[in-house]
């Protein structure tokens, strides 16, 4: 082909040269624009009226004296008592289950990206099956507790919980920690493989400071996961009106003790459930807000 | 005469004798790397004298960096890689089963294209090499610490603020803090790879006369593909082109009296 010049090439752009913005164009443009404000304006204000809805209604039946008092025994019948055993049982029950989900979760990840460099095929395997369980529904995992504490010959407690719920935040932990930590340049640890770091030096003293910001966020999604979780816990921890002094006693957790203050017959104890929603939703307020305080005060010493 | 003797080996590429008078330090001993089907490094022999300032250089492409991480066998870190052929540092062989590698990667400093500073303040930066080689006490630590800095003319620029992040430095700084964090690990070789690139006239400049001082204590093996670079400060010259070492003499020898077709050509700045 003969080398065209560059007055040919003008002269063809300019032929074939479409009007920037007028007319179908800026139509499309106004269009779309419109539909992504539409969209956040809906999403932003869903929210809005979810968490409005949250406080309003249960401040107004919220009292101190719930987080004092356990159920006792005509909670949901509308006999008093408060939510105390729950909250503490959902406390334990997320908490546990994270930092167990941590310590497995970031191994994990560290191996994947760390060790594993020389199997690119296994890697993508290993992300492919991390990703289908995470989509899993979390009674799926609650069933397969139970079956599994069925088969041990064990009663429902509070530890079982805990273990069935690291289970099940465990692929989200180990795919939120693994995408950070799949941004650390490959020069940074070429440098501090050359001087001479063996790969866990790399692992604990370099990944893990880069990564801090994303780990943080990962815990706190897998938190955020676990404490709003019912499903899950509904056939492994049992039901308590007590607050939990062991690892080996039946719990209740906050989400359970909604639904069963919404199923319950008496409209009190069914306002109540929004009290119990707003004490759920000011603990993974205090959550984050400490998380993030935590990464902000790590994040300038990443690099890139 | 003696040259002449020397170079008809070096065509031969099969055996080489030592090109240079000086005892070698790292020796490449027919090296061929393949990555998947691609042969990248060719035969490569060649041995890199102690306590000078080795220069690979050639055009992109021809296996320069790879060769440089062969030395200290970062090729660990990539899938797919195979490696026939050996290195030598010292009498020990780079790749092998029994070989320490943390060991002897402790004796080479990298010097990379980018600065990678570890995400630390300043001052752990350095003390990390230290305190992989050793226990230290505060002290000990904090001398030290003043020590490598100054020795990359770092010192007065950051003794206000060893606290802050590494990252807050300016690129050039990064790059010396790096080199100051390698020499700090205390090994024999350094190796670099463009370490110049990415910087400022000012910097670069600055980070060259560190590597002609330093080339009278530690072994430098510098890849670059600046010709002007390689002229300023070269003590040896290995030119490579498309994975294979074409020649392979004393600086300057190789600019003023290039003998290879394809050295000539790269020289006049035929590609580059």
């Amino acid at each position: 082909m003969e080398q065209r010049s560059l007055a040919d090439v003008r002269a063809l752009v300019k032929r074939h040269e479409k009007p920037a913005r007028t007319g179908r164009k800026l139509g499309e443009e106004i269009f779309f624009r419109s539909l992504m404000n539409i969209a956040s304006v809906l999403i932003v204000g869903v929210m809005g009226v979810i968490l409005i809805s949250i406080f309003y209604k249960g401040i107004s039946t919220f009292s101190w004296s719930m987080l004092a008092e356990d159920m006792g025994s005509g909670f949901y019948l509308n006999r008093g008592g408060g939510i105390k055993n729950a909250i503490v049982g959902s406390l334990y029950l997320s908490l546990s289950a994270t930092l167990l989900a941590l310590v497995v979760g970031l191994a994990c990840a560290l191996c994947m990206n760390v060790y594993m460099v020389k199997f690119p095929k296994l890697l993508n395997a290993a992300r492919f099956l991390l990703d289908l369980i995470w989509g899993v529904p979390s009674i799926i995992y609650g069933a397969f507790g139970f079956s599994l504490m069925v088969f041990l010959g064990v009663k429902t407690s509070l530890l079982a919980g805990i273990i069935t719920v690291a289970l099940f935040i465990l692929p989200i932990m180990i795919r939120a920690i693994d995408e950070v930590m799949k941004t650390v340049p490959a020069g940074l640890s070429e440098s501090v493989l050359s001087m001479g770091s063996t790969r866990s030096e790399l692992s604990y003293k370099v990944y893990v400071r880069q990564c801090f910001p994303g780990i943080v966020t990962a815990v706190l999604l897998a938190f955020g996961r676990a404490v709003g979780d019912a499903a899950s816990v509904l056939y492994v921890t049992g039901e308590s009106s007590k607050t939990p002094t062991s690892l080996l006693d039946n719990a209740t957790t906050l989400p359970v003790a909604i639904y069963n203050q919404i199923n319950s017959p008496y409209a009190a104890t069914q306002d109540k459930a929004y009290a119990s929603a707003f004490v759920l939703t000011l603990i993974i307020l205090i959550i984050s807000l400490l998380s993030r305080y935590i990464s902000k005060r790590y994040q300038k010493y990443r690099i890139y | 005469m003696e040259t002449q003797e020397m170079d008809a080996k070096m065509t031969g590429k099969k055996e080489m004798a030592r090109p240079f008078e000086e005892e070698g330090i790292i020796r490449v001993d027919n090296l061929n790397l393949y990555a998947g089907k691609t042969h990248i490094l060719k035969n490569v022999n060649i041995e890199i004298p102690k306590n000078k300032l080795t220069v690979i250089l050639g055009p992109s492409g021809c296996g320069k960096t790879t060769l440089l991480k062969c030395m200290n066998r970062l090729t660990d870190l990539t899938p797919d890689i195979k490696v026939n052929g050996n290195i030598y540092i010292g009498d020990q062989p780079v790749f092998g089963s029994k070989t320490d590698i943390v060991a002897l990667r402790r004796k080479m400093g990298l010097l990379s294209q980018r600065p990678f500073p570890l995400p630390m303040n300043i001052y752990n930066n350095i003390a990390y090499g230290l305190k992989l080689r050793g226990k230290y006490n505060r002290a000990e630590l904090n001398d030290l610490v003043e020590y490598y800095l100054r020795q990359v003319n770092l010192w007065d620029e950051v003794k206000d603020r060893l606290r802050s992040p590494a990252v807050r430095l300016s690129i050039g700084q990064q790059q010396r803090l790096c080199l100051a964090r390698g020499l700090a690990v205390n090994p024999d070789i350094i190796l670099a790879d463009e370490p110049t690139s990415a910087l400022d006239p000012v910097s670069s400049e600055a980070i060259e006369k560190q590597f002609a001082a330093l080339s009278k204590d530690f072994t430098l093996v510098m890849v670059t593909h600046v010709l002007r670079q390689a002229r300023r400060i070269a003590d040896y010259v290995i030119f490579m082109y498309l994975g294979e070492v074409i020649e392979m003499r004393p600086a300057q020898e190789f600019f003023e009296d290039p003998r290879e077709e394809q050295t000539k050509k790269y020289l006049s700045g035929a590609f580059n």
